[in-house]
């Protein structure tokens, strides 16, 4: 059972390994099916220790194995441990079952490209990261995954590297996740030293013994913590690296940049749920961030034409919510919107790779339209996808994990009616955006001839998570829907329930028909201004207020120009002044004098055979005057 | 016949040192260095001659012998190279052969 862990992980590693050491040796199709094949084992062995382990659950809830030691400093104890309970199960089947399925659907999609062998070494190694971070049950070891999948991130979106934006958006995503990464590696240094141990149910237990709720010092490793987890995640305020990153290939931002590693921050304030139950105050500012990244990136993603900038900026605002979850104490609640987000977003992405590949490239949905007839599987796929994003009602897994999520912020002791109110203005503009998304790609006059759908590899994805984008959500539904509790029967173990005291909680009924009203009205507007055309939206649009405001939105709220205008520009400047760079005047200087004294000495050799003579006889002079008069 | 005072000796062989050594630095042409440095080997003889007799040793003279023999090989061998030196450059100049100079 513990053996297969480090299987789960290893074998996207050596299929990485393998792949990178061939270089382009391999060729296409044994590259494809190196690459795909691994990660479909390893969702084959995770499926496997899943089920045994929900079938012979073990005590104390979760599993441990050491694959071996890798630091031991002091009292200072760091090994390699995997760590396999209800949340790592839940990671690391999303994880490898949705990866699957992505990189099947890459064989085909990067097809004729000139560096396949090296997306798919890209791809296992972030599969392996990932699955590692997940899996990790010492936080350096998570640290570990944590730089990896930052590293293939990074590796990735620079994919096209001819491509000088692609190489821009690459960097700019390293620097910003890296202001996080400094943060979160803070965070772990001041655990180790003050608690002297990394295992994470060490510090768990630990903080909570040596810690009392609302002291400073819990206080300020969770705002660590925290800063690490919202550069992953694309929270504000350091989200503008997500929508530049859509300039990687479309599989990529559906794997990294959607499905799992942007989660990665969700899943690191829930893992240490227990450090951040000890600063209420850090939890209300997780709440704020969320609430005030999905009002942003919605608004950002109603703005947006490029399609996938689109879906980049709804990512944010999902992730939003997973956070508005999490500040509340809802750790159940933001996991399985994670889950569901991780499938419906993924599938997204693929429809939307396929829609981009048949009209030539073409990312801007303006120029798009009329494109259902012509692809009538994707329109079905990517309609199942705006559905559950947008959280249709009863049919859609996206309004099950909404609704628990509202259902949950609002009657938490740590949530509240104003945050409630915000994640429900939410769910308007998410459904708004989607299906004007939907709309604007599908249906209209068709302004750009498409060529025919894609074969059915690359269909074969985008319809299985279309299944789980509708289906999934019955893992876990309302009382007035059956009142499954699949998902938080497991979770809650883990990560225990918040505790509902607020009035709000007898009223889950009234909060389930709001949050189906919000989406549905979101719904009704977009049909109406978008496939109706009305008259009324056309004036309203025309008004100079509002296209100020639609401008600022589509600008992404000007937080580019903000942070170019505060941090990039007075740095360059900065730079430009230092350009000899004073700290280095010392060695140079040193090196200067070494080169002038071998000039000077090396002119003494003239090749003069009487100068040498002369040295030798004033040499000679030298030894004798000493010897006499000493 | 009276002996001839030590010092004098001393002086004598200082000065020829002195004039070979002036001979090797001043001078440019090859043969005239070489016999300045016969000079000089004269000079440590004659100085090796009169510390034998003054301490009454036979090792002055033995080592007296020992320059010879030095002087010889070094003469034959010297020859040899400024007959090289001359064929390859067609010169005696000792300031023309500088190829080992830095620059």
């Amino acid at each position: 059972m513990i053996a297969s862990f480090w299987l789960i992980v290893a074998l996207p590693l050596s299929a990485f390994a393998v792949l990178i050491l061939s270089g382009n040796a391999l060729g296409e199709r044994r590259s494809g099916r190196l690459g795909c094949g691994a990660v479909m084992l390893s969702a084959i062995v995770a499926a496997i220790a899943s089920v045994r382990f929900l079938r012979t659950p073990p005590p104390n809830g979760y599993l441990t194995g050491t694959a071996w030691h890798w630091i031991a400093s002091g009292p200072l104890r760091v090994d390699l441990t995997f760590r396999f309970d209800a949340l790592s199960l839940v990671m690391v089947l999303v994880i490898t079952v949705v990866a699957a399925f992505i990189l099947l659907y890459s064989v085909r999609f990067m097809a004729g490209e000139k560096d396949y062998g090296r997306y798919f070494a890209f791809m296992n190694l972030f599969v392996a990261s990932m699955l590692l971070l997940v899996l990790a049950d010492d936080l350096l070891v998570l640290f570990l995954g944590w730089e990896g999948v930052g590293l293939c991130s990074y590796l990735l979106i620079g994919f096209w590297y001819r491509d000088e934006s692609a190489v821009l958006a690459a960097r700019k995503a390293f620097v910003m996740t890296r202001i996080g990464d400094t943060a979160l590696l803070l965070g772990i240094i001041l655990l180790a030293t003050r608690l002297g141990s990394l295992r994470i149910e060490d510090i768990l237990s630990m903080a909570g013994n040596a810690w009392h709720a609302g002291a400073a010092l819990p206080a300020v490793v969770a705002l660590l913590l925290l800063l690490g987890a919202i550069g992953k995640s694309a929270q504000l305020p350091l989200q503008t690296w997500l929508p530049d990153a859509m300039a990687g290939p479309t599989p990529v931002s559906a794997l990294i940049h959607a499905a799992t590693m942007v989660t990665a921050g969700v899943y690191l304030i829930a893992r240490l749920h227990g450090l951040f139950e000890l600063a209420p105050l850090v939890m209300r500012l997780v709440a704020a961030l969320g609430a005030a990244t999905l009002l942003l990136g919605g608004a950002a993603a109603f703005a947006e034409r490029d399609i996938k900038r689109v879906l980049a900026y709804s990512t944010m605002s999902q992730i939003g919510y997973m956070f508005l979850a999490l500040g509340a104490g809802a750790w159940t609640a933001a996991m399985f919107h994670f889950v569901t987000h991780a499938f419906f977003k993924a599938l997204l992405f693929l429809a939307a790779g396929i829609v981009i590949h048949s009209v030539n490239g073409e990312r801007d949905m303006l120029k798009m339209g009329g494109l259902w007839r012509k692809l009538p599987l994707t329109f079905a796929a990517f309609t199942a996808g705006a559905c559950s994003l947008a959280a249709l009602p009863v049919f859609t897994a996206g309004f099950y994990s909404k609704d628990f999520i509202l259902y949950s912020v609002a009657a938490s002791a740590s949530g509240g009616i104003i945050p409630w109110f915000c994640g429900l203005t939410g769910a308007f503009i998410t459904g708004l955006y989607s299906f004007r998304m939907l709309f604007l790609v599908f249906f209209g006059e068709r302004k750009i001839a498409p060529a025919p759908e894609a074969g059915i590899s690359m269909l074969l994805p985008i319809i299985v998570l279309a299944a789980g984008a509708l289906t999934i959500g019955f893992l876990e539904t309302p009382p007035a829907l059956g009142g499954v509790s699949l998902f938080s029967n497991h979770m809650d173990g883990i990560l225990g329930s918040p505790s509902l005291i607020a009035p709000l909680a007898h009223d889950r009924l009234a909060l389930l028909f709001l949050a189906a009203f919000a989406s549905l009205a979101g719904f009704f507007v977009a049909w109406q201004r978008y496939l109706r055309k009305r008259r009324l939206f056309e004036r309203f649009v025309k008004a100079p207020a509002v296209m100020s405001v639609y401008g600022l939105c589509a600008m992404g709220f000007a937080f580019d120009a903000f942070y170019s205008a505060m941090i990039v520009r007075p740095f360059s400047v900065l730079v430009k002044l230092n350009k000899a760079d004073f700290t280095l005047a010392y060695s140079t200087a040193l090196a200067r004098l070494t080169q002038t004294a071998h000039a000077l000495l090396s002119r003494t050799q003239n090749g003069k055979v009487r100068f040498s003579v002369m040295g030798i006889a004033l040499g000679a002079a030298l030894l004798l005057a000493i010897g006499i008069f000493s | 016949m009276t002996p001839i005072p030590f010092e004098q000796i001393l002086l004598l062989g200082t000065v020829l040192f002195v004039v070979g050594l002036a001979g090797v630095l001043a001078r440019r042409n090859l043969i005239l260095i070489l016999l300045s440095i016969e000079i000089m080997l004269n000079a440590a003889g004659l100085i090796f001659i009169a510390g034998g007799s003054k301490f009454h040793e036979p090792d002055g003279q033995v080592m007296f012998l020992f320059i010879l023999a030095v002087a010889a090989a070094e003469v034959t061998i010297g020859l040899a190279l400024i007959l090289a030196q001359n064929h390859a450059s067609r010169t005696l100049d000792a300031d023309a052969a500088d190829q080992l100079r830095d620059r």
